[in-house]
């Protein structure tokens, strides 16, 4: 569960609740991003954990963590299941 | 199994080593201790003690959330879930950690209406949707899960949602460090520090370490060049006489922390006096509750609660291995009464757990590492 994912925002949902819709791996999903100074402009890589944008993060970061996480397998694929049964209002 | 030598990243691992190696003194031991249960995981699941020379010894430290969680917080959480008018969301993590009359996943067998969530937001959806239900989330997790929490209970108090609770939980990690360095057992000489958790409280508060307790600590990401970089680096310092607080995690974690986050935290939640951890007892000040303005969305206040410390099974010795004074293997139940699929202490819970993390991954390269150490003892 502690485990911090590289997800790339790919649409606003809703800017007064800090909704936007990021991309981890295939599985898109609704994330908050009111734990950020400012909301993530599209295209930008966020590090999510349990539905919250932790931090902002550059391309090659994002890309290497996400390598990473798939190499662990099992720890990586039970997280993206968990994200998948997610829908984060 | 998949170790780091399947990895691209196996010559700058293989050089790191060498350079690691090539700074152990004659006749020093090193011993450091990963504080994060992220960092336990990668070391086993990677092999990282196979690359270090033996001199180097990691410690698992207690930062692995799901398994400081006390018998009788478990005991309290599964009493919640058996309300017939709740239900109770948690993360996957908790459902098999035992209580004093079986697991979560055991009382949900027995009828109660336990679901797994991803986010404590997923859980105030629940509540919206069962406006006749009351829908409690148990909280836990360090700093880094804490400003999770606090932003669904700023969200459940903007909208009113009167049928939702938090069950609190959240423990903070300094005090934890704080009682390991006073403890009579400390064989530490330096600390990988957590990487997540300093994204949100940042480098300053791990500043007592170096200064009062002269021990070296360096904030560390999780993928194995990171954990390496991090052990080269706490050498570096030990060997020279350094005690600095050192960030080889900078692209990710910022000195000041996340001040956003901690807002958050401290607009919903405040010190508890005291919190008890599993294994290493009561810790003052070492553990967030609700703030009292919030005490209509705190399941402490709207159910009665026994709250009674439970001891830990006998046999089971997670304190002693979270606190670092021995190792997984060396329990008296690992592997044999205590497996990850009938866990008796919650270190053989978690995948970030040591003894799990070990069980799954560790016990082979170990068991290569004695018999490639016995071949090279062989004249």
């Amino acid at each position: 569960m502690c485990l911090g994912i590289p997800a790339q925002v790919v649409a606003v949902v809703d800017p007064e609740l800090g909704l936007v819709k990021v991309d981890v791996s295939g599985v898109r999903r609704t994330v908050n991003t009111l734990l950020l100074e400012a909301q993530p402009p599209l295209g930008a890589w966020v590090l999510i954990h349990v539905g919250f944008a932790m931090s902002m993060i550059d391309e090659d970061e994002a890309l290497r963590t996400r390598t990473f996480l798939e190499s662990l397998g099992e720890p990586y694929d039970t997280e993206l299941d968990e994200l998948r049964s997610s829908r984060v209002q | 199994m998949r170790h780091v030598s399947e990895y691209r990243t196996d010559d700058v691992a293989a050089r790191l080593a060498e350079r690691i190696a090539a700074l152990v003194e004659p006749g020093r031991r090193y011993q450091l201790m990963e504080v994060c249960g992220g960092h336990t995981h990668t070391i086993y699941r990677h092999g990282i003690e196979d690359l270090l020379p033996a001199e180097v010894e990691l410690v698992h430290g207690p930062g692995c959330p799901v398994c400081v969680i006390p018998m009788g917080r478990q005991d309290d959480a599964i009493a919640i879930a058996e309300r017939n008018e709740v239900i109770f969301t948690t993360f996957g993590d908790m459902l098999r950690v035992p209580a004093s009359h079986g697991s979560l996943l055991d009382a949900k067998a027995r009828g109660a209406d336990v679901r797994i969530v991803y986010s404590p937001l997923d859980a105030l959806r629940i509540a919206r949707e069962n406006p006749d239900r009351e829908v409690v989330f148990f909280a836990i997790g360090f700093e880094t899960t804490a400003p999770s929490t606090a932003v669904t209970l700023l969200r459940a108090r903007a909208e009113r949602v009167a049928n939702f609770a938090v069950f609190c939980n959240h423990v903070t990690i300094i005090p934890a460090l704080r009682a390991i360095l006073d403890s009579p057992d400390l064989r530490i000489d330096g600390f990988i520090g957590p990487g997540h958790v300093s994204t949100v409280i940042g480098l300053r508060p791990y500043r007592f370490i170096a200064r009062d307790h002269r021990k070296p600590v360096v904030v560390s990401g999780f993928e194995p060049l990171d954990v390496l970089q991090s052990v080269y680096m706490l050498l570096r310092q030990i060997n020279d006489g350094r005690c600095e607080v050192e960030n080889q995690y900078a692209r990710v974690v910022r000195e000041e922390g996340n001040p956003q986050a901690l807002r958050a935290i401290a607009e919903t939640m405040r010190l508890r006096t005291t919190f008890e951890w599993r294994g290493l007892g009561f810790i003052a000040q070492s553990a967030l509750g609700l703030r009292p303005e919030l005490a209509s969305w705190d399941a402490e206040e709207r159910f009665a609660l026994a709250a009674l410390r439970v001891a830990d099974p006998k046999a089971c010795q997670c304190g002693e291995v979270l606190k670092g004074v021995i190792r997984p293997w060396e329990c008296k139940v690992f592997g044999t009464a205590c497996t990850p699929e009938r866990p008796i202490g919650t270190c053989m819970v978690s995948s970030e757990g040591a003894c799990a993390a070990y069980y799954n991954y560790g016990r082979l390269g170990r068991r290569r590492g004695r018999v490639a150490a016995a071949a090279r003892a062989v004249p």
